[in-house]
């Protein structure tokens, strides 16, 4: 029996909960001895004009060694825009010289002996500013009356698509229209940010910093301090998290290995959980508009989605992210007709990255909405509102109208599968039982499906790399352009080398994160890594069996076609005849054996699946508590079942933390309310129910393994899927929507208004 | 997310405490558990120049019976405090309240007197001790003193202290099996109150009613009592929990909405200290 499909016990966790993982925080390298601490001057306030910097107090203060201010990096070349299609205009500079965009945005740096220094020391900094009026929300930002960057003469970072013809919804028997907030969400990585860079005599630089993939954020480096790549040496250490915020390199990084020059001594820096809250890219950020029209027996004609995401005050990944939003606005449903615009526009706020989902989300949350708004209009149970628009179970590639091409999918079943699995039936029989019996607390039931996009070519290509090398001792060693910060690489790839090769899991050593021993590499972000990473893991080891065999059959003196591999003793053998062998060991002993290969995926993959969440409201309170989550994510072929569950997990927790708690909060100035974590709250096992994970797996053509992404579908189906359910929790007492995070004060709110209405109407009537 | 630089005194007895408080002037501050404290201290928001540790003085750590009442000594953690076998039978609120501050990690370094001297308004012990009534027991350079809870809890962040002075002990009415509730509503249930009600029966057959949020202190919803004390019913007593509040609006709850909790919560406590079914917030039961 395979290896491939069971529960393999993650091999790094015994060194993760015991001696503890290195972070960068935590180096002790002999390189780093000496080293300086770099503390952030940063602004308080959302947006002015500098007036004068003056770091001459801050010099005097103990334990100082530098104060850099932006003056004192004339060598470097300015930062280039994220994307070459975001206008010049839009600058983002090392440190600030004449305008401070948001609370947060760096000024100076000061250079200190001890870290507790630093802080100290920041506070002598006198920054003297004239305070402008901030920009905060979309729709402020959209007035262009305060504009961030007057050189660009808007706030429109980036515009994408064109206005819904004006009679889109001609038709139609019913069309309704609803104001979406899909809010900013912060990523909170157990781990901060944290780099530690050091010049050697060679010239060359060694980095060390937390991120999603060494070889993006070594080219990235390079190329913002204007170096040859081959002069930067990036190494990963452990990594706690990252959510989407550590792709690539932040700026803070860069700059840290440039005063490491500067001041000729080695630097490190870790930010501090407040500074990570208010300056590590936040994530979603989206106003939309969905509108929804078909007929009253429930087919959808037409679908429009336009959306405004806040990009923050300087262009980064969330800019492009409504264009992955756009490119999923039907989802898994199959509307005649589709529509879908949008806009990045800038504002005085921590600026938008990647998180969990990336663009996704948002696109599953919006339809989401839009079919319970339009089953509650033509009053038709949701599930069967979503059953009559599905698009039907294909083998073959299916193309929606905008362009997206799903490689397999059966959504009909999915959601049939989760409907089943909840009880459906019962559920709203209890729930009518409640509203009959006006029980304080009320059920609510939220459905939702989604397809995702996993994989996706992000400039990179589809391709990833991998070598795999057997040693005389009988170990291997798996080097992969993958970069684990959670996930559970280590095991994973090990059994798909294992798989082929019959050398146990725990004999092979898998390696990431060191951009001079793995010099290619796509890093782990948008569920990736198993379709590309592990592909190309397998991929190795199938290769390495047939090098492997050429050579067994030259010791052996047989036809290289009648060797097979005995995964009991990790050896080749002549078929039918056992005691004619040669294992992996002995063949690297006489010489190495080892291959570097390359997969590239043919597409990316479109995971999919269903949730039914099901949640009790106080109705005098207004609380929602979750208390069941029943899902289906269908990842394609699941390698360990294990692990894959536990991506599931978390993915849920997000998604219902979004859905009930999370929001990243501004003051009308633009000063952050939740830069604490007894502000932001991340939500704990305490506010969720054990998750209910039902099975279901529709292989991918796009690569051998047949397994889609699962990093992020737990949180793309169950973020719509808890909000609906808070809705519908309250949706006999008149309300319709309530906006994420759907808090006890907007639910209760909600109600009040809804009742007010109806009150309001008996009264217009009589 | 780094205190400013501070000196550090252990002690070892409340004479050393009030001796290291002389010495250090209005720059001291008292450090006991440090879950309130040093937050503060790392965002810089309080900066002392002196901390003095308290937490090594053992003649704190008490719950025994004195007479009529429960008396508490200040370094009390709420983890001793949840578990203690006299509070839970004189005094059962306190231990339950106990239970329901922070999580298990600040449960086991918090203590009872800093919690009732940093006088947050969102603070649940405080809440408890409010409803209950009794005494907060005050070491400083001239002798003992003991002040009134009621009169102890002054403003936003500000106590009856005296400079040199700190938290001994406090004293409650020993209230056995009377019927008593605590209704907190919160975010997470590790988060400080959105709004809170205590509610105990006490000795003489009056009823304490106190609000955690409900303006920059905590308070005693002194109308409820007041409507209690008149024979109103739970309901009409309950409808009157805001008056007399100055609740603030924040990104977790505007002052309607804290109101409307006040009210309901306050209903909530009330019915179920009367031993009477009502669902109470904090449970939940579970769906078909």
């Amino acid at each position: 029996m395979s290896i491939l499909g069971t529960r393999v016990v993650r091999t790094e966790d015994p060194q993760f909960l015991t001696r503890g993982a290195v972070y960068t925080d935590d180096l002790t390298d002999e390189r780093l001895t000496g080293a300086l601490h770099a503390t952030f001057v940063r602004s308080q306030v959302a947006h002015a004009k500098i007036l004068s910097v003056d770091t001459e107090a801050a010099k005097q203060a103990p334990g100082v060694v530098a104060v850099y201010t932006a003056a004192d990096l004339t060598d470097l070349p300015p930062l280039a825009p994220p994307f070459p299609f975001i206008a010049a205009e839009f600058e983002r500079q090392w440190l600030c010289t004449d305008t401070v965009r948001f609370v947060g945005d760096a000024i100076a740096v000061v250079l200190t002996e001890e870290r507790y220094q630093g802080e100290d020391a920041a506070e002598q900094v006198v920054v003297d500013l004239d305070v402008l009026p901030a920009v905060v929300g979309t729709a402020n930002a959209a007035k262009d009356e305060t504009i961030l960057f007057p050189a660009a003469g808007t706030n429109v970072l980036a515009a994408f698509g064109e206005p819904a013809p004006a009679d889109f919804f001609d038709g139609c028997e019913v069309v309704v229209e609803q104001a979406v907030v899909n809010q900013r969400v912060a990523p909170v990585p157990l781990e901060t940010r944290a780099t530690s860079a050091v010049w050697g005599e060679d010239g060359r630089v060694t980095v060390w910093c937390t991120n999603q993939g060494a070889q993006q954020a070594k080219g990235q480096i390079a190329e913002w301090l204007g170096l040859d790549a081959s002069l930067v040496h990036l190494i990963t250490p452990d990594v706690g998290g990252g959510f989407g915020a550590k792709i690539g390199a932040d700026p803070e990084y860069a700059l840290v290995a440039h005063l490491a020059k500067l001041s000729g001594r080695p630097v490190r820096w870790t930010e501090s959980r407040s500074e990570n809250l208010t300056t590590m890219l936040h994530g979603r950020g989206q106003d939309q508009v969905v509108k929804i029209g078909g007929t009253r027996d429930g087919k959808v004609l037409a679908y429009s989605l336009v959306t405004d995401q806040d990009g923050g005050a300087y262009p980064r990944i969330g800019v492009v992210l409504p264009t992955l939003t756009m490119l999923m606005t039907p989802g898994t449903y199959a509307f005649p007709k589709v529509h879908a615009q949008a806009r990045a526009l800038a504002t005085n706020t921590t600026p938008i990255g990647a998180y969990r989902g990336a663009g996704r989300p948002e696109a599953t949350a919006a339809v989401e909405r839009a079919m319970d708004l339009f089953a509650a209009e033509i009053g038709m149970d949701p599930a069967q509102v979503r059953r009559i628009n599905l698009v039907p179970k294909f083998d073959e590639p299916h193309t929606t109208l905008m362009g997206a091409t799903y490689d397999s999918g059966d959504y009909v079943a999915a959601l049939d599968k989760a409907l089943e699995a909840s009880g459906y039936a019962e559920l709203r029989a209890e729930q009518q039982a409640r509203r009959e019996r006006g029980d304080a607390r009320q059920l609510g039931i939220g459905i939702s499906t989604y397809v995702e996009i996993t994989g996706a070519d992000n400039g990179a290509g589809t391709g990833e790399e991998a070598e795999l090398e057997v040693h005389p001792d009988g170990t291997a060693t798996v080097l992969t352009g993958t970069s684990p910060h959670g996930q559970g690489h280590a095991t994973t790839w090990a059994m798909l080398a294992s798989d082929q090769l019959g050398i146990p899991v725990e004999k092979i050593t898998v390696l990431h994160g060191d951009t001079d021993r793995i010099p290619k590499g796509g890093g782990t972000m948008g569920s990736r890594s198993l379709q590309q990473g592990g592909a190309a893991v397998h991929q190795a080891a199938v290769e390495l069996v047939e090098v492997a065999k050429k050579r067994a059959a030259e010791r052996l003196e047989a036809n290289p076609d009648d060797l097979i591999v005995d995964l009991g003793s990790a050896s080749l053998q002549v078929k039918g005849t056992p005691g004619v062998s040669v294992s992996f060991a002995e063949l690297a002993a006489e010489e190495a054996l080892m291959v570097q290969t390359t997969f590239t995926a043919a597409a990316a993959t479109f995971p999919f699946g269903a949730h039914v969440a099901v949640v009790e409201t106080d109705v005098e309170s207004g609380k929602a508590t979750v208390v069941r989550i029943v899902t289906v994510d269908d990842a394609g072929t699941i390698i360990n079942p294990l692990l894959a569950e536990g991506q599931r997990h978390g993915g849920i927790a997000q998604g219902v933390a979004q859905a009930l708690l999370e929001e990243v909060l501004y003051d009308e100035d633009g000063n952050p309310q939740t830069s604490t974590l007894a502000d932001y709250p991340f939500i704990s096992a305490t506010e969720l129910p054990s998750f209910e994970l039902v099975e279901m797996a529709t292989p991918t053509p796009m690569n051998p393994l047949g397994a889609k992404g699962i990093g992020e579908a737990g949180t793309i189906g169950s973020t719509p899927a808890v909000q609906s359910a808070v809705i519908d929790s309250v949706a006999h007492l008149g309300v319709r929507h309530v906006d994420m995070p759907a808090t006890s004060m907007r639910v209760w709110k909600a109600v009040q208004a809804a009742q007010a209405g109806a009150q309001h109407q008996n009264g217009s009537t009589n | 997310m780094i205190p400013s630089p501070f000196d550090y005194v252990r002690v070892s007895s409340v004479d050393e405490a009030v001796a290291a408080l002389a010495e250090h002037g209005e720059d001291a501050k008292i450090l006991a558990g440090g879950h309130s404290l040093l937050p503060i201290m790392k965002l810089r928001l309080a900066i002392p120049s002196v901390l003095i540790d308290i937490s090594g003085i053992s003649e704190l750590n008490y719950v025994r019976v004195e007479g009529d009442q429960v008396a508490i000594g200040a370094g009390t953690r709420h983890h001793d405090l949840e578990n203690s076998e006299v509070a839970k039978a004189e005094v059962p609120l306190l231990p339950h309240v106990a239970s329901r501050v922070g999580d298990p990690q600040v449960r086991h370094r918090g203590t009872l007197g800093g919690t009732v001297a940093h006088c947050d308004p969102a603070s649940d012990l405080p809440t408890a001790l409010l409803a209950l009534g009794g005494s907060v027991v005050l070491a400083g350079p001239n002798g003992r003193r003991e002040v009134p809870i009621t009169e102890f809890f002054l403003g936003f962040f500000e106590t009856a202290m005296e400079e040199g002075e700190l938290i001994v002990e406090l004293r409650v009415p020993r209230t056995g099996d009377a019927g008593w509730a605590y209704e907190k509503f919160t975010r997470r249930e590790n988060d400080w109150p959105i709004v809170s009600a205590a509610v105990a029966h006490l000795p003489g057959g009056r009823i304490g009613v106190a609000l955690a949020n409900m303006g920059g202190v905590v308070l005693k919803a002194t109308a409820v009592e007041a409507a209690l004390a008149e024979g109103k019913s739970i309901e009409e007593a309950a409808a009157l929990a805001a008056e007399g509040t100055s609740p603030s609006s924040d990104m977790h709850a505007d002052a309607e909405y804290r109101s409307h909790l006040a009210r309901l919560l306050t209903r909530r406590a009330l019915t179920v200290a009367a031993g009477e079914a009502e669902a109470s917030t904090a449970e939940s039961t579970a769906a078909a």
